[in-house]
């Protein structure tokens, strides 16, 4: 079984050193180191776990700038096979539309018997791409997943699609989208031997002009983008904070005290 | 060379140091208040091939540089110097197999110590040759009919030797007196089944509590000769040959723990605010502050740099190994002072790690050689005709 992970690089929010830059407020990328966004790790830790099961491989594919290849290599330490990377400089600046038929048009030129996606990223926060890439390329899509189990031999995939009172039971022909959630399970850390091995692990390159784009003829990248920030401000400076240091008991009792007398709860 | 880790060694040292923060260091309190071995911290350093660094590939190792050995202690001591010990006696007990040791034997121990699978203990100490290696009264004679060696003694403040399962021990073979002292011991594995092989008691520690530091007793144990290590007669010079490379990995826990209290200290320092202002942007603690993070840093650049030249096969390895665990002993047991002064009443309360980051920086300058026997090493150094 082959499943290709969406990964995005995004900024490490412990570093606290991300920010907008100035002119364009599009996010400094420079400013920080990058990590692998989490959600796209629990999709990662699945599909590792489900090639762990049945057989097969884990390809990654990411649309980023020029320094992702740092990045995924953390995701291939994890236990992915192989990488494919779209890094072109006119796709800097790329919308929620861009994004989605760049990498719906890399993702149908793979070969795959299941894409996963996370949820949504921690930098920009859409969460519409995993479902403009299935609705593109025609794929089954099924969100929410607390529970994947592909049948390899039938040709299916049976997800527990998380609702507000509890799950629905999906199956849908292979392939198929899976937008993976933390219910999953906590992603792995990678072994030293993992990250020595992810040294020489393939990594492709494709440019713009490689791929080929979903979605119909007109532009994408930057310059094509349909939305634009036009302004930007930092959240207000925290207010006075509480801190509780009694024994767990006392302290859970003080929490609820202070969230039932602003009717929070 | 470029004056700077390389890609790999920074990585590894970023990986130690994420499993260090979130897996070991939430257990470092109660590692030390309940003084027992973590097993479950060996089986995450296992797992997550930190102990199989110091172990060349072809028995399952990472074949790791002594630097990249050293970047894993600091990290994990960082958090718990109890925990980044196992790493550093792991290797520090491998080290007679790794110089001297033969095909066959590394072949049969290794993979499982490269695993994690076993553990391995280093059994040079007794109650009365501390210092004095050359002292031992442990024995093994030979016995003709069969080729094997029956060792008897005792060997005391061993670093995990009652979890160990193999025990590399130091036992006098010299039958004549007139033998010149360097030359009555030989190294033997006693893998820890072996009748007659006991643990005698657990000592009773300041710090690196969670660590067992054992009494160990040979009555009557009988090993093939397959187990002997290196030469008869070679006991003194794997001792000593393995210290100089092993003192750095006690000098790294030391770099760690300074580390970890320095980092404690400022986050502290930040944030206790007295006369309506943070404590830090007072110019006392400041200082303070200041001196131990250079110290810090100093210690660590000259441990990187003994490192690299103990690697590179330096004529006075000896030497530079003394050197940093000098410097990097002497430095944690000042910062870590320093870190409790700064958190002041709370400082000495088991609330912060930095009473147990004090304690536990005291036995490096102890271990593998007493801070006196490391500037006796470097004054021998320097007192050598040319």
């Amino acid at each position: 079984m082959r499943i290709v992970v969406l990964v995005k690089p995004v900024p490490d929010t412990a570093s606290g050193g991300e920010r907008l830059r100035p002119d364009d407020w599009r996010l400094d990328r420079a400013a920080t180191t990058a990590v692998v966004n989490a959600n796209d790790e629990y999709a990662l830790e699945a599909a590792l776990k489900l090639t762990e099961a049945h057989g097969g491989e884990v390809v990654l594919l990411t649309m980023a700038g020029a320094a992702a290849p740092e990045t995924m290599r953390k995701a291939l330490a994890m236990g992915a096979t192989s990488g494919v990377l779209v890094s072109d400089d006119a796709l800097g600046g790329s919308d929620m539309v861009s994004t989605t038929r760049v990498l719906a048009g890399a993702l149908g030129a793979m070969e795959y018997d299941l894409a996963f996606a996370g949820a949504d990223t921690s930098d920009s926060g859409g969460g519409i791409v995993p479902a403009g890439v299935a609705a593109l390329l025609g794929l089954p899509y099924l969100s929410y997943a607390a529970k994947i189990e592909p049948d390899p031999e039938a040709r299916t995939v049976r997800v527990n699609r998380i609702t507000p009172t509890g799950y629905d039971v999906l199956e849908a022909p292979m392939p198929a989208l899976v937008v993976a959630t933390q219910a999953l399970g906590e992603p792995r850390y990678p072994s030293l031997k993992g990250i020595m091995a992810a040294r020489s692990k393939a990594l492709e390159t494709k440019a713009l002009a490689d791929v080929s784009v979903a979605g119909g003829d007109g532009p994408v990248g930057g310059a094509a983008s349909t939305t634009a920030v036009l302004g930007a401000e930092a959240p207000p400076p925290r207010g006075a904070t509480r801190v509780i240091r009694e024994p767990a008991d006392e302290a859970a009792r003080q929490v609820v005290a202070f969230l039932a007398e602003r009717r929070i709860i | 060379m470029p004056y700077r880790l390389t890609e790999d060694q920074a990585a590894l040292r970023d990986a130690v140091r994420i499993l260090a923060d979130e897996q070991i260091a939430p257990r470092a309190a109660e590692i030390d208040r309940t003084a027992e071995f973590p097993w479950d911290v060996k089986d995450l350093l296992a797992s997550h091939d930190v102990l199989s660094l110091p172990f060349p590939e072809q028995y399952g190792g990472l074949g790791g540089d002594l630097l990249t050995v050293c970047l894993a202690v600091e990290q994990i001591s960082r958090v718990c110097a109890t925990s980044g010990l196992i790493l550093a006696v792991q290797e520090l007990a491998s080290l007679p197999l790794l110089l001297f040791g033969t095909e066959e034997q590394k072949q049969r121990w290794f993979p499982d110590l490269a695993a994690g699978r076993h553990l391995i203990a280093f059994a040079l100490t007794e109650a009365e040759a501390g210092s004095d290696v050359a002292a031992a009264r442990t024995r093994a004679r030979r016995d003709d009919a069969t080729g094997d060696w029956i060792i008897d003694g005792s060997k005391r403040f061993i670093s995990q030797g009652s979890v160990a399962d193999l025990v590399v021990v130091f036992a006098a073979t010299a039958e004549s007196d007139d033998t010149p002292r360097h030359q009555r011991l030989s190294c033997f594995v006693v893998e820890k089944d072996t009748p007659g092989f006991g643990v005698e008691r657990i000592e009773h520690k300041m710090g690196i509590r969670g660590s067992p530091t054992a009494e160990l007793s040979f009555s009557g144990v009988r090993v093939p000769d397959a187990h002997r290590v290196g030469e008869i007669g070679q006991g003194f010079e794997i001792a000593m040959r393995t210290l100089d490379r092993s003192r750095p990995g006690i000098a790294a826990q030391a770099v760690g723990i300074a580390q970890g209290a320095l980092e404690v200290a400022s986050a502290y320092a930040r944030d206790r605010t007295q006369f309506g202002k943070p404590i830090a942007e007072f110019q006392m603690i400041g200082a303070m502050l200041a001196d131990m993070d250079a110290q810090t840093e100093a210690a660590r650049q000259l441990l990187y740099k003994a490192c690299t030249e103990i690697e590179a096969g330096a004529a006075d390895a000896g030497r530079w190994s003394a050197m940093c665990k000098l410097v990097a002993g002497d430095t944690a047991m000042r910062v870590t002072t320093d870190a409790v002064q700064v958190l002041g009443g709370y400082g000495y309360i088991d609330e912060f790690p930095v009473e147990r980051m004090m304690r536990d920086a005291k036995i490096t300058q102890l271990y593998e050689g007493t801070q006196q026997i490391q500037r006796l090493v470097i004054a021998r150094a320097l007192a050598a005709p040319r």
